[in-house]
């Protein structure tokens, strides 16, 4: 491949919205009610579309012929490279939501910034992208206000989940070397630029919850060298069934 | 839930320059919450430019069992429709 900190680097963004989205997918039908399980999927169904244009664009960059699909069906664990929050499961309500908080204030971050990138394709999905993402944090932040600010049970499961979900934050800031060749090339944003800004909004928006900001420094990472906790094979084994049982099926 | 949100009544206005009509109803906690659901439920195929909420009890409904004498009267008065003008032929689609 000619392009293999290109390929790498845009298919690390696209596998944190792929099995988030899949996550999220896991609980159509499941939702607290109604309403909320709409919004859940629609979220889940912005994120997985994003997905498809970044997959589309990469499997151009493939020496192979390949398609999305290929990309987002048939590969092994190791092959992913999304951050270990995003593979989290979904205990409880207030863990899909402190997931998704994270996710969303690090993700719009990331394509305010991706906006400006040197290659026109990926500055182009990340405008389209940004509307939908803004919606996502709005969706996520105040749900995570609801909750933290609501009554005694919801206080402490959302500060349950945030206490619980905080280790994985840290990853999203971890430079992989395709990371850095990007960035260097002008085409990648350099995320650590934004960290500082990231956990003062993350920060700013669990006190307005009312919840406590953890103070453990301790943080795990590996999903960006494709080693991931002992979720990852579960979700791949629903989201790789039908590729995998009917090779080549197509909608 | 143990006890329902309360009912909220959506109006949606598809495009600028017509109305808001009604779309549906929904449960939310409040207002805000309510907005956001209409808008999860209710545009999520690009059907609206504007939303409106109320809350289900601050309608005031006419009962079904007065329909007689409310609206059977207007049944026969045909003539209450601008139905009787002659229109000069050039006029059309009227």
């Amino acid at each position: 491949m000619k392009n293999k900190n290109l390929y790498n680097y845009i298919l690390g963004i696209a596998d944190n919205s792929l099995i988030l989205g899949q996550r999220l997918g896991e609980l159509c039908g499941h939702g607290p009610n109604l309403e909320t399980d709409i919004a859940l999927t629609n979220i889940s169904l912005d994120l997985l579309g994003q997905t498809r244009n970044y997959y589309q664009y990469i499997a151009r960059l493939h020496d192979k012929e390949k398609t999305e699909d290929d990309i987002a069906f048939l590969r092994s664990e190791r092959e992913y490279i999304n951050v270990l929050l995003v593979e989290q499961p979904n205990t409880h309500f207030g863990f899909v939501m402190a997931r998704q908080f994270f996710y969303d204030v690090f993700h719009l971050m990331l394509m305010e910034k991706l906006q400006e990138s040197k290659d026109e394709t990926l500055s182009a999905i990340a405008k389209k992208a940004i509307k939908e993402v803004s919606y996502h944090f709005r969706f996520s932040s105040d749900w995570v206000k609801r909750l933290g600010d609501g009554t005694k049970e919801s206080h402490y499961k959302m500060q349950e989940a945030v206490d619980e979900l905080w280790r994985f934050t840290d990853e999203f800031f971890y430079l992989t070397e395709a990371d850095k060749a990007m960035i260097e090339a002008g085409i990648g944003v350099d995320v650590s630029n934004f960290k500082e800004a990231y956990y003062i909004k993350v920060s700013e928006i669990l006190t307005e919850a009312t919840l406590s900001i953890p103070e453990s420094k301790y943080f795990q990472k590996g999903g960006k060298q494709g080693i991931h906790s002992e979720h990852m094979g579960f979700i791949l084994t629903e989201l790789q069934y039908m590729q995998r049982t009917y090779p080549n099926m197509k909608w | 839930m143990k006890k329902n949100w309360p009912l909220w009544e959506v109006f949606v206005r598809s495009k600028n320059g017509l109305e808001h009509r009604h779309f549906g109803s929904l449960h939310a906690s409040d207002e805000k919450m309510a907005l956001e659901n209409a808008r999860d439920v209710y545009t999520r195929r690009n059907e609206g430019v504007s939303i409106w909420v109320v809350k289900s009890i601050h309608i005031t409904a006419t009962n079904p069992k007065n329909n007689g004498e409310l609206f059977e009267p207007a049944k026969d008065k045909v003539y209450r429709h601008p139905t009787f003008y002659k229109l000069p032929d050039e006029l059309k689609h009227m």
